[in-house]
């Protein structure tokens, strides 16, 4: 590997629940004296330390009670109410394609040959709403690496789990199930692109995406596919599932970008998740911040014509 | 007595301010809970989600007011006034929501009506129910005479684009705004069915 992120985070950075609680509670009584406006939290005040650049991460109550799972309910809250229905044990991903050892390769497998690491990422949302969030896990390349990746691979698929029986939501043609995702093999290999099993140290819960998602931090959090069981190794541009539903709407890169508005919103500002009724927007950022890591992968690309 | 009339006897008696009172009630309820911070992670989401059901919850049930009479003989007219302008009522807040809690600029705010189509949809939606609720007190029913009349049959354009403004927003295709268009067309075909005292004749 040409180099790894370095994560300038540590576990000591991430707030204790306990604290973030006891700040949160003095901020809603805050709220309740201050009528209008100009509480929210300095979020993305910029700093010499990437935790203050970053702001707080979220609560573990808000990262796993509002999510888009839409497998088990278009509703905010219904991954959370019926996600505990999937069965993660076991659980095996098959890798295939282009690749030197295909093979359906157990999650205990995978979990014994890589090393976890913390990364306290951004996630931004296309509906506009962004998180914070510390997952543990590890990069996806690693996991490439473990099944060797063909000299002549270009893109990799990837596809959530599709059961009827255990996910309430696939009963409506919301989109076409499965839930289909793809990177080019360039993003798939970059030291960003991350696989998340775990949230502040704990098993990722089932409405995150348990027992393994991906986490694209620079992407809208739709390119970051939940409970993966298939990643496939191709030559050509997979189908993606949003981009199948509108191609207009919803691009094969999707960056985050500030000056490509989604076609029935703009994507200027967005709105940190757990600030209160108040909370003032935020600007987005090319990349969702992450411009300097990865603009390089897009040089010479129109990215409003390729979003 | 036939079923119609054991209950338009005691709806007589039935005053229309708790309407009002409930409305009112609702709406300060979920703004309580939004700033005591327990409408979950994305609070004004959630209050603009829940104040634009409730405009379109209460507004279907001001247009299946007069089906209701014709189909059943239940006569719940003397609501439909208050049911009307508690609609309206959570328009507005729906729209102030959106407005100053959301897109905080007025130079957004003016970009979006523009240019985001479900937008546009939503707020011509708001702009036709205006006369509406400014119309809606026995003095302009007694001035105004046959175009009250008239006029008022706007609601149902208004109430048509409410519910695709609802439709338009989604992401995906999802099946709840649809049974909201789809309630909402019935009810104003309804309209087109002869009134009983005609098809008795």
């Amino acid at each position: 590997m040409a180099y790894r992120w370095k994560n300038t985070l540590k576990e000591s950075d991430v707030t204790s629940e306990a604290v973030f609680l006891d700040r949160r509670r003095l901020m809603a009584g805050m709220a309740g004296s201050i009528a209008a406006g100009a509480l929210a939290a300095p979020a993305a005040a910029m700093g010499p330390s990437a935790t203050a650049e970053m702001g707080e991460p979220n609560s573990w109550e808000d990262i796993t009670s509002y999510n888009n799972f839409y497998e088990f309910g278009t509703g905010k809250g219904d991954p959370a109410r019926y996600a505990h229905l999937l069965t993660t044990k076991p659980w095996s991903v098959k890798i295939d394609g282009l690749v030197d050892n295909p093979g359906d390769y157990a999650f205990e497998d995978i979990m014994a040959k890589m090393t976890i690491e913390e990364r306290i990422y951004r996630f931004r949302c296309v509906e506009r709403w962004a998180m914070i969030v510390p997952w543990n896990g590890f990069e996806l390349a690693d996991l490439l690496a473990l099944a060797g990746v063909q000299s002549d691979a270009k893109y990799v698929a990837f596809e959530t789990a599709l059961r009827p029986d255990e996910m309430p939501g696939v009963s409506q043609p919301v989109i076409d199930w499965p839930y289909v995702e793809g990177l080019r093999l360039d993003e798939a290999m970059h030291p960003l692109t991350f696989v998340a099993t775990g949230i502040y140290g704990k098993d990722i819960p089932n409405q995150n995406g348990a027992p393994l998602r991906l986490v694209v931090p620079w992407k809208y959090g739709y390119k970051s596919i939940k409970s993966i069981v298939r990643i496939t190794l191709t030559d050509r541009e997979p189908p993606t599932a949003w981009n199948k539903y509108s191609a207009r709407e919803y691009g094969f890169y999707s960056n985050v970008n500030p000056n490509r508005a989604h076609p029935r919103w703009s994507q200027e500002y967005e709105q940190l998740l757990g600030q209160g009724l108040f909370a003032e927007k935020i600007p987005t950022r090319m990349f969702n911040g992450y411009e300097e890591e990865v603009a390089s992968l897009y040089e010479g690309m129109d990215l409003i014509e390729y979003h | 007595m036939s079923i119609s009339a054991t209950i338009n006897g005691p709806v007589r008696a039935v005053p229309t301010w708790p309407i009002y009172l409930g409305s009112l009630a609702y709406a300060g309820w979920l703004l309580w809970l939004g700033i005591d911070g327990r409408l979950g992670p994305n609070p004004v989401e959630a209050l603009e989600h829940a104040l634009g059901e409730a405009g379109l919850y209460v507004l279907i049930a001001g247009l299946a007011i007069t089906p209701l009479r014709r189909l059943t003989g239940i006569n719940l007219l003397k609501f439909r006034r208050a049911v009307g302008l508690c609609g309206f009522f959570f328009v507005t807040l729906h729209l102030m929501t959106w407005a100053v809690l959301d897109v905080q600029a007025l130079d957004r705010v003016w970009a979006d009506i523009l240019k985001r189509p479900y937008i546009t949809v939503g707020m011509v939606a708001f702009v036709l129910m205006i006369p509406l609720a400014l119309t809606s007190n026995y003095w302009s029913v007694r001035r105004m005479g046959g175009s009250w009349r008239t006029l008022h049959k706007l609601t149902y354009v208004a109430v048509l684009l409410g519910g695709v403004h609802y439709l338009m927003l989604v992401k995906g295709w999802q099946i709840r705004p649809m049974i909201f268009v789809a309630i909402i067309i019935t009810l104003l075909l309804l309209r087109l069915l002869k009134r009983p005292r005609a098809a008795r004749s």
